[in-house]
Parts: structure tokens; C-alpha cells; sequence
């Protein structure tokens, strides 16, 4: 019989989890930086990232914020999070099935342990992977956040260290696997390509949300492939 | 005040987002090929997120070399099934030498 719930961490799980969670962490630090450059009150940008806890969101919003534009930071903030539903129909199940599991690690749902989940072979070592990768990323997300408003101006720009290509590498590091399926293959081209090419046009947080027509291309795709074939 | 009111409605949008999400994973029964789908739909996210973030700045196309350059070993590294600290660690290392040899 399983015991789920006993089996040991895997390893290389733990260590993937905190590799990624110390680039977050120095994301965090710029993160604590910008704001208190950008003329925040020292409190926001650690109680953003402990509440909100959505990086991507959090920079657009201070930004807005600087631009003396509150309504567009909160508007702005939550388009770019409306991916969020979509992952948590996709990895739902991996929070487990109690009601209190459910409203925790709603909260820690994040690309990286979406990423991290999807990637996993059996369900077991899916809700490990999301709950190890959320859990390391809420702490050293916002211990980042906390040094970097401690420290401030002295911490360069994420880009000099690299750190910008550091998590596109890891999210596709992390998709790759799934990429053998030729439907997901193809719809993930597509989607990347609409993304790209609509970012000039649409605000930020759009261009993702339209990446999704590329699975209707890609499902039609198939479908009309496999009515030839037949 | 607009700081603590855009603070706490981002926490509460983007909180309500994510429990619907998984609350409706477990009450909502789909048909086969839309359940199929889902995973197939986060996958495409994550690529989209990936392509901007490696070819996008701040609403522009991004012409630089390292970020890409750095990515692209990523993806080698991650394809010839490397570890995945190695892969993380392997791309911000490219793209910082390349910008420390001047490189955009």
C-alpha cells in the first residue's frame, strides 16, 4: 500500500527548487531597490510581495504607481496575473484535495511551480513539486524583497549578472519535456510567436493571454491533419 | 491611502484569479479532450511568458544579444538533459559575460 505522505523529498527536486529560489531571491533585492528608488513607502514593496506575492505584477504596479497612475497599477497588476486561472485549472489537483490545502497554496501559485508541476511523471511527486517550489519561492522571494529595500541603491541592475536570462532558461528548461508532444509542440510555437509579436501592440500582460489562440490553432491543426490522414 | 488601496486589491484580485482557477479544477467536469487540453494550455503560457521575457522589454521587441545568447545555451544544456541548476545558472552566466564584453 502507499504512503504518499512518507516518502522522502526527492533530492534533485529540493535542489532545483532552491536554485531557482535564489534567483528569485536576487530578482527581489532589485525588486526592494526599485521601489524605494522609485519613491515607495518602505513598507509597500514587503507587503506586496508577502500579500500579492506576483513579480511580474508587482513591478508594473510600482511602476504605475511612480507614474502618479493608482487605478492602472491595480487594472494593469491583475491582467498580467489572469494566467493564474488557466495554471490553476491545469496543476488544481496538486494542491490536494482538502479545502484548507486548496486556499493555502492558492496563494503560492506561481509559472515557476506550475512549471515545475507539469514537468512531473505521477501525482505524487506533482504536489511535492508544488508545494516545495511555492513554499522556497514565498521565502526567499520576500527575504529579497526585504534586503534589497534595506540595501537599496547599492545593488546593480539584475541584468549584469545575467539574471534575466536565468528564469526564461529555467521555465523552458522546465517545458521542454512536454514539448515531444507534437500537439503541445505546435501550439506552444504558435503561442510564443503571437506573444512576441503582440507585445508592441497590446498592455503588458495581454500578449500571454492571446499566446492561448496558438492552441486553437494547434488543436484545429491537428484535427484537420488527422481528417486527411483518415 | 491609493498605496494601501492598490495593494490590498491587487492581493484580493489576484488571490480571487488563482483560487478560481483551482477550485473550479475540482468542481468542474470536463470532457476528455478539454481536461487533455489544459495541461497543453499552461504549457503554451509558459512558452509565451518565456518568448517575452527572452525577446520583449517593457512592451518593445528587445534587439539585444546576451539574453537570448545566454537563453539559448539554457535550452542546449537543458536538452542534452544537464541538470537543472547547471541550465539556470549556465544561461546568466553567458548573458553577464557577454554584457561584460559589451555585448547589449
Amino acid at each position: 500500500m502507499r504512503t504518499p505522505d512518507r516518502t522522502p523529498l526527492d533530492r534533485g527536486l529540493v535542489r532545483d527548487a532552491l536554485a531557482i529560489g535564489a534567483a528569485a531571491a536576487m530578482i527581489g533585492i532589485s525588486f526592494g531597490a526599485i521601489s524605494v528608488a522609485q519613491g515607495m513607502p518602505v513598507w509597500l514593496p514587503t507587503a506586496m510581495s508577502l500579500l500579492i506575492f506576483a513579480g511580474g505584477s508587482q513591478f508594473l504596479a510600482v511602476g504605475m504607481l511612480a507614474a502618479g497612475n493608482p487605478v492602472a497599477a491595480i487594472l494593469g497588476g491583475l491582467l498580467v496575473n489572469v494566467r493564474h486561472l488557466p495554471f490553476g485549472l491545469a496543476v488544481g489537483s496538486a494542491l490536494g484535495d482538502r479545502l484548507p490545502f486548496k486556499l493555502l497554496g492558492a496563494h503560492v501559485l506561481i509559472d515557476e511551480n506550475t512549471a515545475f508541476a507539469l514537468a512531473q511523471d505521477d501525482e505524487h511527486r506533482r504536489r511535492q513539486a508544488y508545494w516545495l517550489v511555492g513554499g522556497i519561492l514565498f521565502v526567499t522571494w520576500n527575504v529579497g524583497v526585504a534586503a534589497g529595500v534595506v540595501v537599496g541603491g547599492a545593488v546593480g541592475d539584475p541584468a549584469t549578472y545575467g539574471l534575466d536570462a536565468a528564469f526564461p532558461a529555467g521555465l523552458l528548461a522546465l517545458i521542454l519535456p512536454a514539448m515531444r508532444d507534437r500537439t503541445t509542440r505546435t501550439c506552444a510555437a504558435i503561442g510564443a510567436v503571437i506573444a512576441v509579436a503582440a507585445t508592441p501592440l497590446l498592455p503588458a500582460g495581454l500578449p500571454v493571454l492571446v499566446a492561448l489562440l496558438g492552441v486553437a490553432a494547434g488543436v484545429v491543426r491537428r484535427f484537420s491533419l488527422r481528417g486527411v490522414a483518415e | 491611502m491609493k498605496y494601501i488601496v492598490v495593494l490590498l486589491a491587487l492581493a484580493a484580485g489576484t488571490y480571487a484569479i488563482r483560487l478560481a482557477g483551482v477550485l473550479l479544477r475540482g468542481r468542474l467536469t470536463l470532457p476528455d479532450w478539454l481536461d487533455d487540453l489544459l495541461p497543453v494550455a499552461a504549457t503554451t503560457l509558459l512558452a509565451a511568458l518565456v518568448a517575452t521575457a527572452v525577446f520583449t522589454d517593457a512592451g518593445h521587441l528587445a534587439l539585444g544579444v546576451a539574453r537570448p545568447a545566454g537563453v539559448g545555451v539554457g535550452a542546449l544544456l537543458a536538452w542534452r538533459r544537464m541538470p537543472f541548476a547547471v541550465v539556470v545558472v549556465a544561461a546568466a552566466a553567458v548573458a553577464a559575460l557577454l554584457r561584460l564584453a559589451g555585448l547589449p
